[in-house]
This record gives C-alpha cells, sequence and structure tokens, in this order.
C-alpha cells in the first residue's frame, strides 16, 4: 500500500467524522473537531518557531554569543539593529511578560506586551485604513466624465451604473447615519439605502452558499473519485 | 503604574506606528523596520504560546474533573503534542534532527497540513452550505418587498453561478454578475465606509488614551 493510498484513507476517514455531523453531535465528529484544533495549533508552534523565534530571535543571539566568545565583547553586539546582537534578548523577555497572567500578583505586568504591540499596531492601522480603504472606496464612487466615455473605454449605460453606485453608497451611510433622525431627505436617503442593503445582503448570502457548496463539491468529489474511484 | 506604565508604552508605540508613514528618515525607517520586523514579531510569537498555554490549561482541567466528553481532550492535546513535536524536531519538510519519513511515508508538519488540516477544515466549512440552506428554507419568506428583494437577489446570484441558471435563462449569469457589481459594490462600500470610519475613531480613542477597556479589570 502506497504512501498516497494511507493519506487518502486518512483523508476519507476525517471527512467522514466531520460530515457525520449532519445526523447529530456524536463521538466521530468530535474526533475530528478536536483533531483539527490540536493539529492546527501544533502546526502554529512549529510555523512561529522556525519561521520567527529561531531566525528572528534565537540564531542571531546565539551568533552573538558565539561573536563574543571568539573576539571579545564590542558595542556592535549591542547594536539593535545589527544582524546578530544580544538586544533581541529584549524582545524576548517583554514577550515572557505574557506569562506574568499565571503568577498571583504580577498578572498586571501582561498589559506591557500587550501596550507595546496593540500601540505600534493601532498607530500604523489609523493612516493604512484611510489609505487602504477610505480613499479608494471615495474614488470608486466618484463619477466622473471617464465614466460616460468612450475615449476611456466605458460607455453610457456603465456611466449610469456608476451613478446607481454613488446613489447607492449615499443611501447606505444615510440609513447607517444614527446621529440624525430619518426625516425628509434623510428618510429618503435611509429609503433608498434599505433597497440597496438588501439586495447586497442577499447577494452576499447567495455568494456564500455558493462558496461554502463549492468546498462541499470538492469533499464529495474527494471521497467518490480519489477514494472509491467511483467517478473518473 | 500598574495602568499608566503600559497606558505610556502604548501612546508611544503609537506614535511610532502612525509617524512611520510620514517620516522618509532613514534612520526613521529602520527604527519601524526593527520594531516591526523583529520586536513585535518575537512578542506575537510569545502571544501564541500565551493562547496555547490556556488551551492546553482548559483541556486539562476537563480531563482532571472528568468533565462531559473528556475523552476528546485527550485527542486534542496528544494531537497538539505529536504535531509539534514533529514540526519542532522534524523541521516543516523533514529537515529536522528527527526522521520525518519511514519508507515512501512521510509525516512532516507540511504533509499533516495537506493530508489531515486541509480536509478537516474544509469538510468543517463545507457543513455550513447544508446548514445555511436549511436556515434560509425556515427563515426566507418573501413578507414585505425588502425581504422580497433579499430572497430574489440570493436566488438570482446562486442560480446565476450555475449551468442550470444558464439552462434556465441565458442571460442569468449577466443578471448575477450586474447583482455583484452594481447593487452589491454600493452597499459593500457603504458599509465599508462607515465600519472603517467607526474603527479609525475607536483606534484613536485608544491611541488617546480614552478607550482604556483593552486594560482589563482591576488597578
Amino acid at each position: 500500500m502506497s504512501a498516497e493510498v494511507v493519506w487518502v484513507w486518512v483523508g476519507a476517514f476525517l471527512t467522514l467524522c466531520i460530515l457525520s455531523f449532519l445526523y447529530r453531535d456524536n463521538p466521530f465528529y468530535r474526533f475530528g473537531e478536536h483533531l483539527f484544533v490540536g493539529v492546527s495549533n501544533g502546526y502554529f508552534v512549529a510555523f512561529m518557531f522556525h519561521r520567527v523565534i529561531r531566525p528572528v530571535m534565537l540564531e542571531p543571539f546565539w551568533g552573538a554569543v558565539q561573536t563574543a566568545g571568539e573576539s571579545g565583547l564590542s558595542w556592535e553586539l549591542f547594536n539593535p539593529i545589527a544582524p546578530q546582537n544580544f538586544l533581541l534578548i529584549i524582545p524576548g523577555l517583554v514577550g515572557c511578560l505574557y506569562f506574568t497572567r499565571f503568577i498571583p500578583g504580577t498578572q498586571w505586568m501582561v498589559r506591557i506586551p500587550i501596550g507595546i504591540f496593540m500601540g505600534y499596531y493601532t498607530g500604523l492601522s489609523v493612516p493604512a485604513y484611510f489609505e487602504g480603504t477610505v480613499f479608494p472606496q471615495m474614488r470608486g464612487t466618484l463619477v466622473t466624465q471617464s465614466d460616460f466615455s468612450a475615449a476611456a473605454g466605458s460607455s453610457s449605460i456603465d456611466g449610469i451604473w456608476a451613478l446607481v453606485v454613488l446613489l447607492g453608497v449615499l443611501g447606505t451611510l444615510s440609513y447607517f447615519f444614527f446621529s440624525r433622525e430619518h426625516k425628509g431627505i434623510w428618510k429618503v436617503g435611509a429609503k433608498t439605502g434599505i433597497v440597496f442593503v438588501m439586495v447586497g445582503f442577499g447577494a452576499s448570502f447567495g455568494f456564500t452558499v455558493m462558496a461554502r457548496v463549492s468546498l462541499a463539491i470538492g469533499r464529495f468529489l474527494f471521497l467518490l473519485r480519489d477514494w472509491l474511484g467511483v467517478i473518473s | 503604574m500598574k495602568s499608566k506604565l503600559p497606558l505610556a508604552l502604548l501612546i508611544l508605540m503609537g506614535i511610532f506606528g502612525i509617524t512611520s508613514r510620514f517620516i522618509p528618515h532613514p534612520g526613521a525607517e529602520a527604527l519601524n523596520a526593527y520594531l516591526r520586523d523583529t520586536l513585535l514579531r518575537i512578542i506575537s510569537a510569545f502571544a501564541l504560546i500565551l493562547g496555547l498555554g490556556n488551551l492546553i490549561l482548559r483541556h486539562w482541567s476537563k480531563i482532571k474533573k472528568k468533565e462531559e466528553n473528556y475523552g476528546s481532550s485527550y485527542v486534542l492535546l496528544i494531537s497538539l503534542t505529536v504535531t509539534a513535536i514533529i514540526g519542532l524536531f522534524g523541521g516543516t519538510s523533514g529537515e529536522g534532527i528527527l526522521p520525518t519519513r519511514i519508507g515512501e511515508f512521510s509525516f512532516d508538519v507540511n504533509t499533516l497540513y495537506d493530508k489531515v488540516m486541509i480536509p478537516l477544515g474544509a469538510t468543517m466549512f463545507s457543513l455550513l452550505a447544508f446548514y445555511m440552506a436549511s436556515a434560509a428554507y425556515r427563515s426566507f419568506r418573501a413578507k414585505n418587498t425588502l425581504a422580497f428583494l433579499l430572497l430574489a437577489s440570493a436566488f438570482i446570484v446562486m442560480l446565476g453561478q450555475v449551468p442550470l441558471g444558464q439552462a434556465l435563462w441565458s442571460e442569468l449569469p449577466s443578471v448575477s454578475h450586474w447583482i455583484m457589481t452594481v447593487p452589491n459594490t454600493a452597499a459593500k462600500r457603504g458599509i465599508d465606509l462607515g465600519i472603517t470610519l467607526g474603527v479609525t475613531a475607536t483606534l484613536l480613542k485608544i491611541l488617546a488614551g480614552i478607550e482604556r477597556s483593552w486594560l482589563g479589570g482591576g488597578s
């Protein structure tokens, strides 16, 4: 029996374990579910060690220890940007503060790595959100002459759809704007917006169902073709 | 001290984060590269270990107390330990000190990812197709115009992606495409803009020290 055949049988057994949940919760499903969590976490431990801890912290730190052993201590070994330096131990120590959560009386120290991590990415995210979402989405919503121009590769119908998108975006925004009562022009905007929102939710639902159906087809194809060989 | 030091560090790091985009000086760029690629990467790796610790403790206590279905916790802990050992000592593709091949049969972590995690994950997500279809059958009722719009757009998008839809009406895929690119884009764009502005406001509140729920309870 070749290795591929063994893995096909393993895959088929695990697929059937998970599909058995369609009948009801049972030990086979729980086995598959817990195996998934266990293997995923084990995989990410290995991934983090081989991609982060070892190349970014342990190897450069060990390199600094070896260099210090061969040619003595130098200021270069304390330069945080140098490829091999002793200061790499600092992020390691800061990371270890996460474990103070388990030591009574020192639990507050877990806030230090959280604060450092959250602070940097919070700061980084503010301009990134504007550059990555707000500005491009606003740019995409703007209706310009080129939307109607044949020279720019568009037709008059494209321009009309661009106007519909603009109307829909304004309507959706006014529907979710709760700082003012939906009266007068706001009411018209909100009424238009909810139409777009319902069509959008329906489309998203349909698209998500089809994506999941596609996954289900993939699994049944695996069972019928790769495992049972019923179809070619 | 217990709250002010973490808050001060958050604000300081937040300033580094925001200014990183606006200071094109090589020194500032080197500092930010160090923060992003070294310091924060190492800290995030330790956060994973903390999460793992919580998971292990939770299932260990379930086994000790012999809670309902505690047998599954054995499966989780054993599979986690075995995969972690194979990954740590066997390398990602079998290049480590632990042998991960018996004859033709290879069981390194990349193989486990392909042959165990992918089938389990794909089947688990595919289960949702059955539950979504069943929930839709029970709850989708065209009680009013808006509910009809939701129902109709869902059906058109679903039918527009399969050969049956094209067989029923050759223009159905084009209508489905139009729904996805015009009304759906408009609604998604409005919602995205609202969410992004809301998230940005919350981020600024965190950076200004107004929003402090991340500090948790206690002093």
